[in-house]
Parts: C-alpha cells; sequence; structure tokens
C-alpha cells in the first residue's frame, strides 16, 4: 500500500509539474501584461491596464489583428474542404501505389520548417509574379494560398482518423434504403465526420492565426499579420505592450477551444 | 413484395472465388436461410443481392426486375446489417422515417407509417432518443424497423442476432418469424448458426467454399442430406470411411461389415449414420462393440462405441432406472443396432470430413 501511495504521490508531482511547465509561460505573459513599469521587474511596483491601451492605441496591432482574423478565417474556409476531399479520396478512393506518396505530400507542411516553406514561397511568388504579370507577394491572396498550405495536414489527419472510425455499413444502409450517393454523403457521412471536421477548422484556424515563420516573407507594407506586427515592435521596443496583445490572443484561441469543446467533445477526437 | 432469383451469380476476386455460380428461387413470402461456416461466400451473396457487390457473372431478379446492374438506391430491399448501422446522428424516429423520405413520402403518412412501424417493433415512446441510448435489442428492432418501414420488395437479414445474448437471441428469432409471416415478407436471411436456420426458414441453403451444397426444407437436409459436408454440418451425425462392398454392405477400414441402404453402392465413399438412430443394446441382435464413454445429459444418454476400430457414437433417450443399459461402463461389450436404410452412402470432398487434415 505504501508503495503505490509512493508511486501515486509521485504521479501526482510528474503531472502537476508537466503542467506547470506548459502553463507557466502563458501565465506570466497574463501577469506581466498587468504590470505597470516598462522594464518587467518583480514584484510590480502596480498594477495596471495601460499596456492594453497603449497597444489599442498602436493601429498597427488592431489592423494586424483585423488582418489575422480575416486571413484565418478565409484559409480555413478554403483549407478545410479541400483537406477534408483530400482525406476522403485517400481513405476511399483507388489510388494503388501513389496512395502513400499522396499522404506525405499532403503532411508534408507539418515536417517542412516554416521560414523554409516561407523562403520556398517567397521565391516561387517572385518567379510567379513574372508569369502573370501581376504582384502576388504581399497580397492578401497571396497569404490565403500561403495559409492553406498550413491548414490543408492538420485538416487531413484530423478528418482520416475520423473516417477510420466510420461505419461503413451506416452508409449502407442509407443507400439500402434508397439515398443517392450524394445524399449518402450528405446526410450520413458527413454528419458522421463533424467532430473531426470541427476539430479541423478550429486547429486550421489556430495555426493560421498564430503563424509568423511561413508568414514573415510574405506581408507586405500595409498588410501585417499580427504575430508580424508584434515581431515587427518587438524590434524597438520591450515593454508589456506584447504581452498584452498576446493576452488577447490567448483568450480568443481559449475561447474558440471552449466554444469548440461544446459542440463537439475535442478529447474524443484530438 | 416480391420474388427474389438468383441466376447462376458469381463473385470472383484476383486470386479467389468468394461465390461460384449460385442459382436459387426464394418465392413470394418465403423465408430463405443461407448457412455456412464462415468464408462460405452467404454474406457476399446477400451483399450481391443488396447491390453492395457486384457480380462478376450471373443476374439477379427482384420481383421479375433484373437488377443485377441497378445501384443498391434503386433495389427495393430492405436490409438489416450484423452492426444494426443505424445512423447516430439522428433519433429512432429520423432512423425509421429514412427510407420513406427518400422515397418522398408525404409528411403526414411519413409519421403515420413510422408510427405504426415503431409500434410493430415495441418501440412506442422511444422515437425520439438516440440509437447510444438503446439497448443492444432496441437498437436491432430498430434497424428492423427501419428496414420493413418502406416495405421493401426482398427483405435481407445479415446475422442480424449475432449481437444479442442467447435468452434475447431466441426470442427476437421468434418474433421476427412471425412478423416476417404476418406481413408475407419475401426473406434472405445470413447466419452461420443452424438452430437458428432451422427454426426460423422455410428453406435452406447449405453453402461451403463459395458454392451450394444443398438447397431443402430442415427436414430434408437433415433426412437426405446431398453429402458429407451437408450430413456433418446439419446436426451430428457419424461419417464412416471405407470401402462398399457388396450392395447394402459397408466394409471399415478394421474389417468390421456394417449393414446399410443397398442401392446406393456407387454413390460415394463415406457412411452416414445419425447418432440418435444407432440402438444400443446388451443383448440380442447387432454388431459388437465395445465402449469406449458414457455421458450421462440428463434426458439423453451418449455413447461413444468401438467398432473393429472404428469410432461410432450412439445417443439414445437415457434407459429407466433398472434397465441393465443404465450400468453401462467403458470398457463394457455391447450391440450396436440400426436399420440398414438410415446408413447411407454419400460422396464426399477432401475437406468434408471432420478428421479429414486439410
Amino acid at each position: 500500500m505504501a508503495g503505490s501511495r509512493l508511486q501515486r504521490a509521485a504521479f501526482g508531482v510528474a503531472v502537476t509539474g508537466a503542467y506547470g511547465l506548459i502553463l507557466a509561460p502563458v501565465l506570466a505573459v497574463i501577469v506581466i501584461s498587468v504590470f505597470s513599469q516598462e522594464i518587467v521587474s518583480f514584484p510590480p511596483q502596480s498594477l495596471s491596464l495601460a499596456w492594453y491601451a497603449n497597444a489599442w492605441e498602436k493601429r498597427e496591432f488592431a489592423r494586424g489583428f483585423a488582418t489575422s482574423l480575416q486571413l484565418a478565417l478565409v484559409a480555413t474556409a478554403i483549407g478545410v474542404p479541400l483537406g477534408t476531399a483530400a482525406a476522403l479520396a485517400l481513405s476511399r478512393a483507388r489510388l494503388g501505389g501513389v496512395r502513400g506518396a499522396l499522404n506525405t505530400l499532403l503532411l508534408g507542411p507539418l515536417a517542412v520548417p516554416g521560414v523554409v516553406a516561407g523562403t520556398a514561397l517567397y521565391l516561387f511568388y517572385v518567379r510567379a509574379e513574372f508569369w502573370v504579370d501581376d504582384d502576388i507577394k504581399g497580397t492578401f491572396p497571396g497569404l490565403v494560398a500561403a495559409h492553406v498550405l498550413l491548414t490543408i495536414p492538420w485538416t487531413v489527419r484530423l478528418v482520416a482518423a475520423s473516417l477510420q472510425g466510420l461505419d461503413r455499413a451506416a452508409e449502407e444502409a442509407a443507400a439500402n434504403l434508397g439515398a443517392r450517393p450524394f445524399t449518402v454523403f450528405r446526410r450520413i457521412t458527413l454528419p458522421m465526420l463533424r467532430p473531426g471536421v470541427v476539430a479541423a477548422c478550429l486547429f486550421s484556424f489556430i495555426q493560421s492565426f498564430e503563424n509568423l515563420e511561413l508568414t514573415l516573407l510574405l506581408v507586405g507594407p500595409g498588410r501585417t499579420t499580427l504575430p508580424v506586427a508584434m515581431l515587427n515592435y518587438l524590434e524597438f521596443r520591450v515593454d508589456p505592450t506584447l504581452a498584452a496583445v498576446a493576452t488577447v490572443q490567448i483568450a480568443l484561441v481559449g475561447a474558440l477551444m471552449l466554444i469548440t469543446d461544446r459542440f463537439v467533445s475535442l478529447s474524443r477526437v484530438v | 413484395m416480391g420474388t427474389l432469383t438468383l441466376d447462376a451469380i458469381s463473385r470472383r476476386y484476383a486470386t479467389t472465388v468468394a461465390v461460384e455460380r449460385v442459382d436459387l428461387d426464394v418465392a413470394q413470402g418465403e423465408f430463405v436461410a443461407l448457412l455456412g461456416p464462415s468464408g462460405c461466400g452467404k454474406t457476399t451473396t446477400l451483399r450481391m443481392v443488396a447491390g453492395f457487390v457486384p457480380p462478376s457473372s450471373g443476374r439477379i431478379l427482384i420481383a421479375g426486375r433484373d437488377v443485377t446492374k441497378a445501384p443498391p438506391h434503386g433495389r427495393d430491399t430492405g436490409m438489416v446489417f450484423q452492426s444494426y448501422a443505424l445512423f447516430p446522428h439522428m433519433t429512432v424516429g429520423e432512423n425509421v422515417a429514412f427510407g420513406l423520405e427518400m422515397r418522398k413520402v408525404a409528411r403526414a403518412e411519413r409519421d403515420a407509417r413510422v408510427r405504426e412501424a415503431l409500434r410493430l417493433a415495441r418501440l412506442e415512446g422511444l422515437a425520439d432518443r438516440l440509437p447510444r441510448q438503446l439497448s443492444g435489442g432496441q437498437q436491432q428492432r430498430v434497424a428492423l424497423a427501419r428496414a420493413l418501414v418502406v416495405n421493401p420488395a426482398v427483405f435481407l437479414l445479415d446475422e442480424p442476432l449475432s449481437n444479442l445474448d442467447a435468452k434475447l437471441r431466441a426470442e427476437v428469432r421468434i418474433e421476427i418469424r412471425a412478423l416476417q409471416q404476418r406481413l408475407g415478407l419475401t426473406t434472405l436471411f445470413v447466419t452461420h448458426d443452424q438452430e437458428e436456420a432451422l427454426t426460423m426458414a422455410d428453406r435452406l441453403v447449405v453453402m461451403e467454399r463459395g458454392r451450394v451444397r444443398q438447397i431443402g426444407t430442415a427436414e430434408a437436409l437433415y433426412e437426405r442430406p446431398a453429402d458429407a459436408f451437408v450430413a456433418g454440418f446439419i446436426g451430428r451425425c457419424n461419417l464412416l470411411r471405407g470401402t462398399p462392398e457388396a450392395p447394402g454392405r459397408f466394409r471399415t477400414p478394421g474389417g468390421a461389415l456394417l449393414p446399410c441402404l443397398p442401392q446406393q453402392a456407387h454413390h460415394g465413399q463415406v457412411l452416414a449414420l445419425r447418432p440418435e438412430r444407432i440402438a444400443v443394446a446388451t443383448a440380442g441382435d447387432g454388431l459388437a462393440a465395445r465402449l469406449v464413454a458414457v455421458t450421462y445429459l440428463g434426458a439423453q444418454t451418449e455413447y461413444h462405441l468401438d467398432l473393429a476400430g472404428t469410432r461410432l457414437l450412439a445417443i439414445a433417450p437415457t434407459p429407466a432406472e433398472g434397465d441393465p443399459r443404465r450400468a453401462l461402463a467403458p470398457g463394457d461389450a455391447v450391440l450396436a443396432l440400426w436399420d440398414p436404410a438410415e446408413a447411407r452412402l454419400l460422396p464426399a470432398e477432401p475437406g468434408d470430413l471432420p478428421d479429414d487434415a486439410t
């Protein structure tokens, strides 16, 4: 008994330690954002919301936030249907030998470092601008195309996992009851995949919203995403304004996860 | 409602044959069971009827119409799946209504028919539940109601009882049969459980390795099996290897000469003899045998006999107390007697006998 109690205590310490390690930076950011002094030191001289006001006054953050929000929404809206279709093809279509290659290709963006992918895209955009004789880098469509790339591996992974657990017999039953293939997909397959698709939307949104490395070279003047705006600010100043902005970001993502969890239990799909 | 005809349907895969030229006619309102060990092609046959597996050759007719090339949604079959395959995101009522919705049945009639189907399946009051909130037996009845509410021409059942516990299975067996007879449903039923097939079906189709071995009523299959496989698969049977000698005489490898039905001497090499048709006696006529084991089972007693090196199982009602056979013990000498007409020569293929090494 004593041994098992000791084991349980050790386990508890390990879990607490792990969670502490994960959450400490997040908590630190939130705490620092309300310190009143410019140079972070402990204990704080006093607490204030001045940095939030400062962040609000710096219009590049508000504009960056708006751009990031738009970008993440549009990239998700394009990437999730594409990724879902790709996952369906991967698990259902007769692909023969190319299945493995296709799978690797679709999951590829996860394996390539963001800076590398960003550089590659930048060079590709420069080249492509000659072909189409129009701007791509620094434009919103250019950013969307890049961010769709971020959303696809997540969608393919999450939807493929949902597909694996899907009872094909339910689709057959629907066909047996007179449903045509598209009706089967719309009424049976898609609703059964809903948890995976919702989770894919969430993760795609977060991936796009917080991405820095891939985006860095692709933003243009006056069209900066929030993470890039934050990095730019950091080049000249170090004060808790960034902590305030980050806190807003954390709150947004946290709220999204909570809302999503009310519709589908995230622990079931991730 | 309608008839079902399978005209020499086959299903071949690259290296294997799943179903080989199956012919079958199911009459209006008839209940036919496809019976066989796993991998015998019975489920593939059913799935070809439903349209999920295209036949490699042959034709399928439902109510006289050739549906061989029709998609599943154009066949008018009602299928109950082994896993029930309920739509998890729809309520019981929505599940049952789905087929009517697909047939564009008007709202009022749809509601009335769903209510009636739920009543028939004893699911009143559960219409608003989700499938996962139901017991296994209730889910099974939802699957039945969903398949039946559309009045399919042919009713298809794919091992629908295999996920129920033994007691429930016996009840549902009777329920399905009663419903099928009341509604006059033309039914094709797949099972590996011979008791299920014997108690429910009008006719049985015994399949093995993709081929039909025999089609007939339960009695025909039991009394007049076409070959050693059917004899061994339906009920228990002594299947003895040896050589037919004179008409009506069968020589075992141990040298014993067994009486059998005379006119069949050229029909096969295996002697089939049902255990309950062998009488065991301590005196009188019969072939001398030695008792190897006695198993008392209450109403019945099993006698394992050794007849000149050939093992023979005999089953008889347990003799009354005081009968000398009650005192029989392993090692005793006994006499085994049977009507020669009960011992039939049957053809056998490699693997048909349980002791064949395959």
